[in-house]
C-alpha cells in the first residue's frame, strides 16, 4: 500500500506556558500529493503557521511539544534525529515567510544568502554556488541577476525581495514547499505577479505546494484543496471547488462572505464575523466558534457549548466540524453583524 | 562612503567649537576666575600678577578668541604684553610658550596644560586599555553563554553574578582588591604604575591589573548582560528562522546570523565607554594612587586650577566625539544600510 506524500496525522503543537498551556494546533491532519496545492485558511492565531512550522522541524529547540505523525516521501519527520531533519530542511522542504524585509538578514548580501542555502546541502564550491544562485535569480524574474546578486535586501522593492526569498526556497528543488502568507505584504498587482511565479514554478518542479494564507481569494486561485483552520483546530477540510460553493461550517460561510469584492454594490455593507476568536489557553469544551457562531441557535439543547463536534464527512467527501445537520443554506439567519 | 567620513569629520570639528564655546562661557560665568586660580592665601599683589598672567582683565570675547587661537597656532604666557616684555628683559626664564593646540597654562604646576596632560594621560589610557579588552572579552563572551543557555542554571548564575557586581562600587571593588589579592594574600605584587620603557611590556600589565580589573569588573557585568538581550533580540528575529529553515546548522544560525546583528549595537556603547574612560577613571586612580587625570583633575580642583580643569574637560570632550566619528564611520562598514544615508 502506498502512503500519500505527505500525510500529517494527529498533529498538536503546545507551548507550555507560565499561564498554562497553549494549545495553538491540536488534532490536525490532511494529506498532500506531489504537484499538488493545499490551502490553509485562517485568522490570525489560529495555527495556521504553527502547524507547517512543525513540518520543518522549526520548533525543534524551542519548548514547544509536537507530538503526531508527519509522513513525507516515506518517512516521519517527527521521529528524525535533528541533524537528519536539518538535512532535510531547506532541501527537500523550504518555507517561504510572510514579510522579507525582515525574513532577509539586513546585513548580508541577498546572494550569499542564497547560496548558503544551497552550500548547506551541496558539496559544491562557492563559485558554482554563485552561478546557481545567479540562475535562481534570473529564473524568479529579476532583472539583471548577474549584478543585483551582490546587493542587499534594503536595495530591493517588496516584490522582488519575495522573489529573492522564492529563489532561496527553490534553490535546492525543494519537494515540498510551504508559502506562509508570501503576498500578504506585498501591493496587490506584486500579488498576482508571485502567485503566478510560484504556480509555475510548482508546475515545472512538480513541487507540492502549502499556501497558507487568510485570503481565500488566493485560495480559489490556486488551492486544489482547502482546509480551514479555527482556534488550533481544523473546521473544515476538502475540495476547494465543494468548500467554496457548499460551506457547510458557519465560520468558512462567515470567511467567504466577508471578502471584499469589487463587483459588489457599495450599498451592501460586507459582512464581517463578530467578535474574536478564543484565547487558546484554557479552551471552553465545545465548539470554538460557538460564541461567535449565528447558527448555534438552531443546534438543539447546549451541545455547541459542551461538546467538540467531530471532523466528519459529508455527501460530496468533505470534512466539516460542526454539530448542524443541514446545508447551511437552510437556515434562517438574520442579519447581524454588518456594520 | 568618503563623503560620509568628510561629512561625519566636519559635523565633528563643529561640535568640538561649540563645545569649547560652552566649557569657556561655564567656566567665566562663576565670577573672577582670577580670584579663584588665586587661591586661599591671596594678597592683592598676587591677584594682579596672576590677572596679568592670565589676561583675566580682558573682555571674555578676546580670552575666548586667544584661546581658540592658542588651540591653532600656540601663545605665550603672560598673556598681558606688558607684563610678558617686562618679565623678558628681567627675567626669561618666567615667560612661557605654549605650543598648538594649546589648552592653558597652570601656573600653579609652573607647566602648560598640555604637558601636565602628557603627563598624567599614559597612565589612564594604559588603564583604560587593558580594562577596555578585559571587559568587551569577557563581557561578549559571558554574555552570549548566557543567551544561547537562556533559562538554564549557566544562565541564571551569570545573570545572578552579573547583578551582584554590577551593585558593588568601584571603590569597594579597588579597596578590596588592593587589601586583599595585592596586601594580605599578596597574588600579584602591590600594585604600581610602571610605564613600558621602565619595566617592559611584562612590567607594564602586570602594574595594570588589579586597577583595570577594578574598572573591568563593572562594566564587564554591565556587558554580560546587555550582550545577552541583544543576542536574545537578534536570535527571536525571522532572519534566523529563514535561516534555521535554509538548513544551516545551529552553530552557523548562532554565530553567523545571530551575533552579527546582536553584536552590532554594541559598536557604539563601547565606544563611548572607552571615550569616557578615557577621561579618568578618578575613583580607581584615586584608589591606587596612580598619576592619571581623574587624579590630575581631583587635585587640579582642590587647588582651584582652574586651566587644567578647562584643558582636561575639552579633552574629555574631544574623546567622546572623536570616538562617535570612528563609530560612525566603522558602523558604515558593519552595517551595509548606513551607507545610503
Amino acid at each position: 500500500m502506498s502512503r500519500p506524500f505527505l500525510s500529517v496525522a494527529n498533529l498538536a503543537v503546545h507551548f507550555p506556558t507560565s499561564d498554562g498551556l497553549v494549545r495553538a494546533t491540536d488534532g490536525l491532519s490532511y494529506t498532500l500529493e506531489r504537484g499538488k496545492t493545499l490551502g490553509i485558511v485562517g485568522e490570525s492565531g489560529s495555527g495556521k503557521s504553527v502547524s507547517s512550522s512543525a513540518i520543518l522541524g522549526l520548533h525543534r529547540g524551542t519548548n514547544a511539544q509536537v507530538s503526531g505523525e508527519i509522513w513525507f516521501d516515506g518517512t516521519d519527520l517527527l521521529s528524525l534525529s535533528d541533524e537528519d531533519m536539518r538535512r532535510r530542511r531547506g532541501k527537500d522542504v523550504a518555507m517561504i515567510f510572510q514579510d522579507p524585509l525582515s525574513a532577509l538578514h539586513p546585513y548580508y548580501r541577498v546572494g550569499d544568502q542564497i547560496s548558503e542555502a544551497y552550500l548547506a546541502h551541496n558539496q559544491v564550491s562557492k563559485r558554482v554556488a554563485r552561478a546557481r544562485t545567479i540562475e535562481m535569480l534570473d529564473r524568479v524574474g529579476i532583472p539583471q541577476p548577474d549584478r543585483r546578486v551582490d546587493d542587499y535586501p534594503h536595495q530591493f522593492s517588496g516584490g522582488m525581495r519575495q522573489r529573492v526569498m522564492i529563489a532561496m526556497a527553490l534553490i535546492n528543488d525543494p519537494i515540498l514547499l510551504i508559502a506562509d502568507e508570501p503576498t500578504t505584504a506585498l501591493d496587490v498587482t506584486v500579488q498576482a505577479q508571485i502567485l503566478d511565479l510560484l504556480q509555475e514554478l510548482q508546475r515545472e518542479f512538480n513541487t507540492a505546494l502549502i499556501m497558507i494564507t487568510h485570503d481565500l481569494g488566493v485560495i480559489a486561485e490556486i488551492a486544489d484543496d482547502v482546509l480551514v483552520m479555527y482556534a488550533g483546530r481544523a473546521v473544515e477540510y476538502g475540495a476547494t471547488r465543494d468548500l467554496m460553493t457548499q460551506p457547510a461550517m458557519p465560520y468558512t460561510w462567515g470567511l467567504i462572505q466577508s471578502i471584499p469584492d469589487v463587483t459588489r454594490s457599495v450599498d451592501l455593507p460586507l459582512r464581517p464575523i463578530p467578535g474574536n476568536p478564543p484565547s487558546l489557553l484554557n479552551q471552553p469544551p465545545g465548539c470554538a466558534f460557538f460564541a461567535r457562531c449565528e447558527y448555534a441557535q438552531f443546534v438543539p439543547g447546549d451541545r455547541c457549548a459542551t461538546t467538540l463536534p467531530d471532523l466528519l464527512p459529508l455527501s460530496d467527501g468533505h470534512l466539516k466540524r460542526c454539530h448542524l445537520d443541514h446545508d447551511l443554506a437552510s437556515y434562517a439567519v438574520v442579519e447581524t453583524g454588518a456594520i | 562612503m568618503i563623503a560620509y567620513a568628510i561629512r561625519r569629520i566636519l559635523v565633528g570639528i563643529v561640535l568640538l567649537l561649540s563645545m569649547v564655546l560652552v566649557v569657556f562661557v561655564l567656566f567665566f560665568a562663576s565670577g573672577n576666575p582670577a580670584k579663584s586660580v588665586c587661591g586661599k592665601f591671596c594678597t592683592p599683589e598676587k591677584l594682579t600678577q596672576v590677572t596679568k598672567v592670565y589676561g583675566y582683565d580682558q573682555p571674555i570675547t578676546t580670552q575666548f578668541g586667544e584661546f581658540i587661537q592658542g588651540l591653532a597656532v600656540g601663545r605665550d604666557y603672560p598673556v598681558n604684553d606688558a607684563y610678558r616684555a617686562a618679565l623678558e628683559k628681567s627675567n626669561p626664564d618666567l615667560v612661557i610658550h605654549c605650543a598648538a593646540p594649546c589648552l592653558g597654562y597652570s601656573q600653579h604646576d609652573a607647566a602648560t596644560v598640555n604637558a601636565d596632560i602628557a603627563k598624567y594621560a599614559p597612565v589612564t589610557i594604559s588603564i583604560a586599555v587593558f580594562a577596555f579588552i578585559f571587559w568587551i572579552f569577557f563581557g561578549v563572551f559571558f554574555g552570549v553563554l548566557a543567551a544561547v543557555f537562556k533559562g538554564k542554571w549557566l544562565d541564571r548564575i551569570l545573570v545572578g553574578v552579573t547583578l551582584v557586581v554590577y551593585a558593588l562600587p568601584t571603590f569597594f571593588v579597588g579597596t578590596f582588591l588592593l587589601q586583599y589579592v595585592a596586601i594580605k594574600w599578596q597574588l600579584v605584587p602591590y600594585p604600581t604604575y610602571v610605564s613600558i620603557a621602565d619595566g617592559g611590556v611584562g612590567g607594564w600589565l602586570v602594574g595594570l591589573t588589579l586597577p583595570a580589573l577594578t574598572l573591568a569588573l563593572f562594566y564587564m557585568a554591565a556587558y554580560v548582560r546587555i550582550t545577552r538581550a541583544f543576542v536574545l533580540e537578534s536570535l527571536s528575529e525571522d532572519y534566523i528562522r529563514t535561516a534555521r529553515a535554509k538548513g544551516l546548522t545551529e552553530r552557523v544560525v548562532l554565530f553567523k546570523h545571530g551575533l552579527r546583528a546582536a553584536l552590532t549595537p554594541l559598536l557604539s556603547m563601547a565606544g563611548l565607554d572607552f571615550a569616557a574612560l578615557l577621561a579618568g577613571a578618578v575613583i580607581t586612580e584615586s584608589v591606587f594612587n596612580y598619576q592619571g587625570l581623574g587624579l590630575l583633575a581631583v587635585i587640579a580642583n582642590q587647588n582651584s586650577d582652574l586651566p587644567v580643569l578647562i584643558g582636561l574637560v575639552i579633552v574629555a570632550g574631544a574623546a567622546v566625539i572623536i570616538m562617535n566619528i570612528l563609530v560612525d564611520i566603522l558602523y558604515a562598514f558593519v552595517d551595509p544600510r548606513v551607507r545610503l544615508r
